[in-house]
């Protein structure tokens, strides 16, 4: 498999959250709003490459007993990075997912790329796969969390497209997340079917 | 270069060599970051400050004393002075009974006693329902806002508890608590300091009346939360 087709494979064909249905967990609970979906979107994605490349390279060294708690403290390691970089650098976003941000630890999606992939690929394919399936849960994350805040508040990105009294709070709340996800799985199903 | 097998000691080795790497990169990125993630943080509670006192030449960070407030808790009063006169002070209050557990405010009283603004720190309140009192308690509309309201007279209590403060509709809870942080506060900060005018006798009744009215509110809330009544 090419390394172009690799990259693409995780934006549709196994969209890690609309058709491989991993993750449930930050994609529930971070999508209240389209920036706070892409952070954490983006965040999972700088983990993935990181982790993916590591095992990658590490895999020979790592024996197969022990393979998982080798994985979890690799991925927990670039989860710590990451959230220290947050909370000093951009503490406004670590304010809004603070929370989130050490259950990329146990998101399966981190590791299920690298048990599915990356232990047995080279570092380059490895990095690239990162890359196609953190996008495609960037991409996710953030189309849910635009479609959550525009038809909870009436805005998008924080710009206001029309008046708040319009919006219907439960897409905002929980209840709406997995109505929001719901639509938006079967649209994505049509379209790659047709 | 062939795969390891999965003997004692290569097992051993491999997790023992990958903890103590990733301990070493993670000790780094810790130094690296440690100052900048204070730096973030007291720079917020500065800009908080900023907000809600008049202006002021001093550091009412280094200036920062802990008060007593009517119902035994202690709570962090920062004071803002202008060339050495109190101007007002900003104080970090906060309160458990929340919709959803704690509410961290920091609020900023004028020498008179007078609320000048506040700012929500923290908050764990149901969006677009409890999570408006960031806005709501300073909008001046009907008798919602709280900017400039005195507490010398007594606490601040929701219309419903048969005060003078609207509640944000459909968050009884929410607003409770968030004015239980206005009235702590204000107990914390007429508590200790007596250089603002009011005499030592006013005070004592003042906190009395407080502490009552305190232990009355708790129970309202608490008996009205056993009903049932939901946000």
């Amino acid at each position: 498999m090419s390394n172009l087709k690799t990259l693409t494979n995780g934006i549709l064909k196994e969209n890690p959250v609309f058709v491989l249905l991993l993750g449930m967990c930050p994609t529930l609970g971070t999508t209240s709003s389209a920036i706070n979906g892409m952070s954490m979107g983006l965040a999972t994605m700088f983990v993935l490459i990181c982790s993916n490349a590591v095992i990658s390279l590490l895999k020979n060294l790592i024996p197969d007993q022990v393979r998982i708690p080798a994985y979890i403290v690799v991925i927990a390691t670039f989860v710590t990075v990451v959230q220290m970089c947050m909370e000093a650098f951009v503490p406004a976003l670590y304010a809004s997912l603070g929370l989130f941000i050490p259950l990329i630890v146990v998101n399966c999606i981190v590791l299920g790329r690298a048990e599915a992939f990356a232990a047995k690929n080279k570092v380059l394919p490895s990095i690239f796969d990162g890359i196609g399936i953190g996008l495609g849960f960037t991409l996710a994350l953030t189309l849910l969390g635009a479609t959550r805040e525009f038809l909870g508040t009436g805005k998008l990105f924080s710009l206001t497209l029309m008046p708040e009294e319009y919006g219907s709070l439960i897409f905002v709340l929980a209840p709406g997340a997995f109505i929001a996800l719901g639509y938006l799985i079967a649209i994505v199903n049509k379209l790659r079917k047709a | 270069m062939a795969k390891l097998k999965s003997t004692l000691p290569n097992m051993l080795l491999s997790l023992t060599l990958i903890c103590l790497f990733a301990a070493g990169v993670l000790a780094t990125v810790n130094m690296q970051t440690a100052g900048p993630i204070a730096a973030a943080k007291a720079a917020a509670l500065e800009n908080a400050i900023k907000e809600v006192t008049p202006e002021f030449d001093n550091s009412p960070l280094a200036d920062a004393y802990r008060a007593v407030t009517s119902d035994g808790d202690s709570l962090v009063i920062y004071p803002a002075l202008k060339g050495g006169e109190p101007v007002g002070v900003a104080v970090e209050s906060f309160t458990m009974n929340g919709f959803s557990g704690e509410i961290r405010v920091i609020v900023g009283f004028d020498t008179e006693g007078k609320i000048l603004n506040y700012s929500v720190l923290q908050h764990a309140e149901t969006p677009g329902l409890g999570s408006k009192m960031q806005e709501w308690f300073r909008t001046d509309k009907n008798r919602q806002s709280v900017i400039g309201r005195s507490l010398a007279a007594g606490n601040l209590t929701v219309a419903k508890d048969g005060g003078d403060v609207d509640a944000i509709t459909a968050s009884t809870i929410t607003s409770r608590a968030f004015l239980q942080t206005l009235n702590r506060a204000y107990s914390a900060y007429k508590g200790t300091d007596a250089g603002t005018g009011a005499t030592a006798a006013t005070d004592a009744v003042t906190e009395a009346t407080e502490a009552a009215e305190a232990t009355e509110t708790t129970e309202t809330t608490e008996s009205t939360e056993k009903g049932g009544e939901n946000e």
